[in-house]
């Protein structure tokens, strides 16, 4: 049955049913100006005369199913035939879970955990819900309802809205959502479920509907960004098709220097070059160092840098897409792989870069070990590549095990800077090499166990046991303050024990970033979506700190070979 | 040609989400949550090819309802309000054809130019299809009370 309709007008004496020019501008209590400003969003040429009134009566439109190539290989991302966008009928113990999309759009229709009596639990804790059934016209109705959800035996009651009239039998959709307004604009909190069924009647005009089916996310549980990675199949098949629909190859407009770029993770660099350039510094002073091998050093550190990342993140895909079973993946590895599966077409050439990039990094280190090659620096070598290889590719996966932080803060500390140190020097290590490395190990490993906070519930269930997923709140800020707080102690500790310069005590102007990266934390640690900015915030301090740090060595070098004055510095 | 009522536009305008229903191949509702940016008596909204799936849908059928039920995300405002509408789909400047809408939609998530700052790091998400909804009828509790009747309204009626 369709909703009854023209039921008394909505047109009263007191209010003009229609938006007249005068009541906008008369409108105070409206929050902003109705009336748009310049011309509409260009659209294919509309049919809008038809706006009379269209009516059951209207002719049902023919239906097709949409063009949605099939995909490559079997995928429960697949959009048809069952939705929302599942290929296979779910069971009651199957669910659809929806990541959530940019501002706008809120959700997404993806593949997840949430089985039917979890997304009926998640039912439970609304008291309304939208009610939505698809008339005997064709169109889809919503009408807010009070629910009473029994949990225990799955069943959601609800009563039939006044005006309208559902069928016996009838599927229906049960939604409920949330966001939560901000004082500044916007929203935030975004969680929604839908569960489907169909109604039965009961007495006294109620009727209760037994899920069969589920789609629910929530931005606590799957970050917005951990999200994006997940749907590129969507928007694969969506180019697919439209490229079909037109008989032309369209892409997004992604250059494949760019998608390479984004791929490598090219702006991480940095994290490399840091701890190498005060490799260099220590070197300079200690007047060991060589402009060939570190000219050298500086590509091949690039070299495996971009080839770990974009090893990385083909690894990721491929466990993304491979299977399909995106509660396989995690935020953490989702994102990684967007970074690669946004390039698309360009996936194709994500293997032969890699393998560039490593085949590129062995030669160069051929040629260090060739020129100033050593037992000690071979080991240092061995050790970072070891740790290249075993930080994201199965089986060691280090970063899934709770080993992320501390391989991160290896490879980006003592590995690198010593080793860097250690070529230079023709094998010899340095106690301030040691001491420097540290800190900003410590602090490329806070990068990383920060950035894997907001993702916790979801690398709780792909599996990945970081530590944030390993350590309640409290511990996990203990596990903050401590590593912080050893990083810049540690330079005190050195410049006091005459073992550092002095103008590396300029890292300390980081402090306060620190502290607001804490602040942050702590405020806002069960709020994912508030985190972005300390996320923003602690890479900054990682890269400060490294800045600083290299400025120190620069005036402490200057000193050095300009002023004579190493004794004050020193 | 107004399309809706004054208070249902009001509504509309002022709603940060609401609820797009379109309807699956195999004939159930599927709901989006989505934010509708009010253009005259149009509701735009934009969807990322990241999302296509309601596109796709939208379609296959162009018959679409949007609601506005949420009474946390429209502010001072009260009432709740369904929309039968037909649904059209743009897709020829998936790259920039949506920045028409960005001020009325930075109006309603201001952490939309944040996210726009970061294109680069997201460029599917700002690869977007506009979907343009036309009101044939609605529905509006002026007060919110869906336990009562609604008052109904048929596009052709309010230009009257």
């Amino acid at each position: 049955m369709s909703p009854r309709l023209r039921l008394p007008g909505l047109r009263r004496p007191s209010e003009p049913a229609g938006p007249e020019p005068a009541e906008f501008e008369a409108a105070a209590a409206a929050p902003a100006p109705l009336e748009p400003k310049g011309a509409a969003p260009a659209l294919p040429a509309p049919e809008r005369a038809a706006l009379t009134t269209p009516g059951p009566e209207v002719p049902e439109p023919e239906v097709p199913e949409p063009e949605v190539p099939e995909p490559a290989a079997p995928s429960t991302e697949a959009m048809e035939p069952s939705g929302p966008d599942a290929p296979a009928p779910l069971t009651a113990e199957q669910s659809v879970a929806a990541p959530a999309e940019a501002s706008v759009d809120t959700v997404s229709e993806e593949p997840g955990s949430v089985t039917v009596a979890e997304g009926v639990a998640c039912l439970a804790a609304y008291p309304r819900a939208v009610l939505s059934w698809v008339g005997e016209d064709g169109y889809p109705m919503n009408v807010d309802v009070e629910i009473e959800v029994r949990a225990a035996e799955s069943i959601v009651r609800f009563a039939e809205p006044p005006g309208f009239r559902i069928a016996p039998g009838t599927t229906v959709a049960i939604t409920a959502s949330h966001v939560r307004p901000l004082a500044a604009g916007g929203f935030d909190e975004r969680r929604h479920v839908t569960v489907w069924g169909q109604v039965s009647p009961r007495p006294r005009g109620r009727y209760a509907v037994t899920p069969s089916r589920v789609w629910a996310w929530g931005e606590d549980d799957l970050p917005l960004a951990a999200s994006y990675g997940r749907r590129l199949g969507q928007a694969r098949r969506y180019f697919e098709s439209l490229s079909v629909g037109r008989s032309v190859t369209i892409r997004p407009r992604l250059s494949a220097r760019l998608a390479l770029f984004r791929a490598s993770h090219a702006p991480f660099l940095r994290a490399t070059f840091v701890p190498l350039l005060l490799g260099l510094a220590v070197a300079i002073r200690a007047g060991v160092v060589d402009l060939v091998t570190a000219l050298i050093m500086l590509a091949l550190a690039g070299a495996v840098h971009l080839g770990l990342n974009v090893a990385g993140g083909l690894f990721d895909l491929l466990h993304v897409s491979g299977d399909g079973d995106a509660r396989q993946s995690s935020a953490r590895s989702t994102t990684v792989a967007g970074a690669v599966g946004d390039a698309l077409a360009q996936v194709a050439r994500i293997p032969p870069l890699a393998l560039g990039c490593y085949l590129a990094a062995g030669l160069l280190g051929l040629a260090l070990l060739g020129l100033r090659g050593s037992p000690e620096a071979t080991a240092v070598a061995v050790l970072g590549v070891a740790l290249t290889i075993a930080y994201g590719t199965p089986p060691f996966k280090l970063g899934d095990r709770g080993l992320g932080e501390v391989s991160a803060a290896t490879g980006f500390g003592p590995v690198l800077l010593l080793g860097t140190y250690a070529v230079q020097s023709r094998g010899a290590f340095s106690a301030e090499a040691l001491l420097l490395s540290i800190p900003i190990g410590l602090l490329a490993g806070i990068t990383v166990y920060v950035g894997a906070i907001p993702n916790r519930v979801a690398d709780a269930r792909a599996g990945r046991m970081t530590l944030p997923v390993r350590w309640s709140k409290a511990i996990a800020i203990l596990g903050f303050d401590l590593a912080l707080a050893a990083a810049f102690v540690i330079l005190v500790l050195g410049v006091a024990a005459g073992l550092l310069p002095i103008p590396v005590l300029l890292a300390l102007a980081a402090v306060p970033l620190a502290m607001r990266v804490r602040s942050d934390l702590n405020h806002h640690y069960d709020t994912p979506s508030a985190l972005t900015a300390a996320l923003a915030a602690n890479a900054r301090l990682h890269m400060n700190v490294g800045l600083l740090l290299i400025a120190g060595y620069l005036v402490a070098i200057a000193d050095q070979i300009f002023l004579m004055r190493a004794p004050f510095l020193r | 040609m107004p399309a809706l009522p004054y208070p249902v536009a009001r509504l509309i305008d002022a709603a940060l989400v609401g609820e797009l229903t379109v309807v699956g191949s195999d004939g159930r509702p599927i709901v989006y949550p989505i934010v509708p940016l009010l253009w005259g008596d149009r509701i735009f909204m934009t969807s990322s090819v990241l999302d296509s799936a309601k596109i796709a849908h939208i379609k296959a059928n162009p018959r679409v309802s949007f609601s506005v039920t949420n009474t946390d995300a429209i502010g001072t405002h009260t009432g709740k309000v369904t929309v039968q509408c037909d649904a059209r789909v743009a897709e020829d400047d998936l790259d920039t054809g949506w920045e028409k809408l960005l001020p009325n939609w930075k109006r309603k998530d201001p952490n939309t130019l944040a996210l726009i700052k970061e294109r680069l790091a997201y460029p599917l998400i700002f690869e977007r299809v506009l979907i343009e909804l036309t009101p044939r009828r609605t529905w509006f509790w002026p007060d919110g009370r869906t336990d009562q009747a609604p008052q109904t309204t048929v596009a052709a009626e309010v230009a009257r």
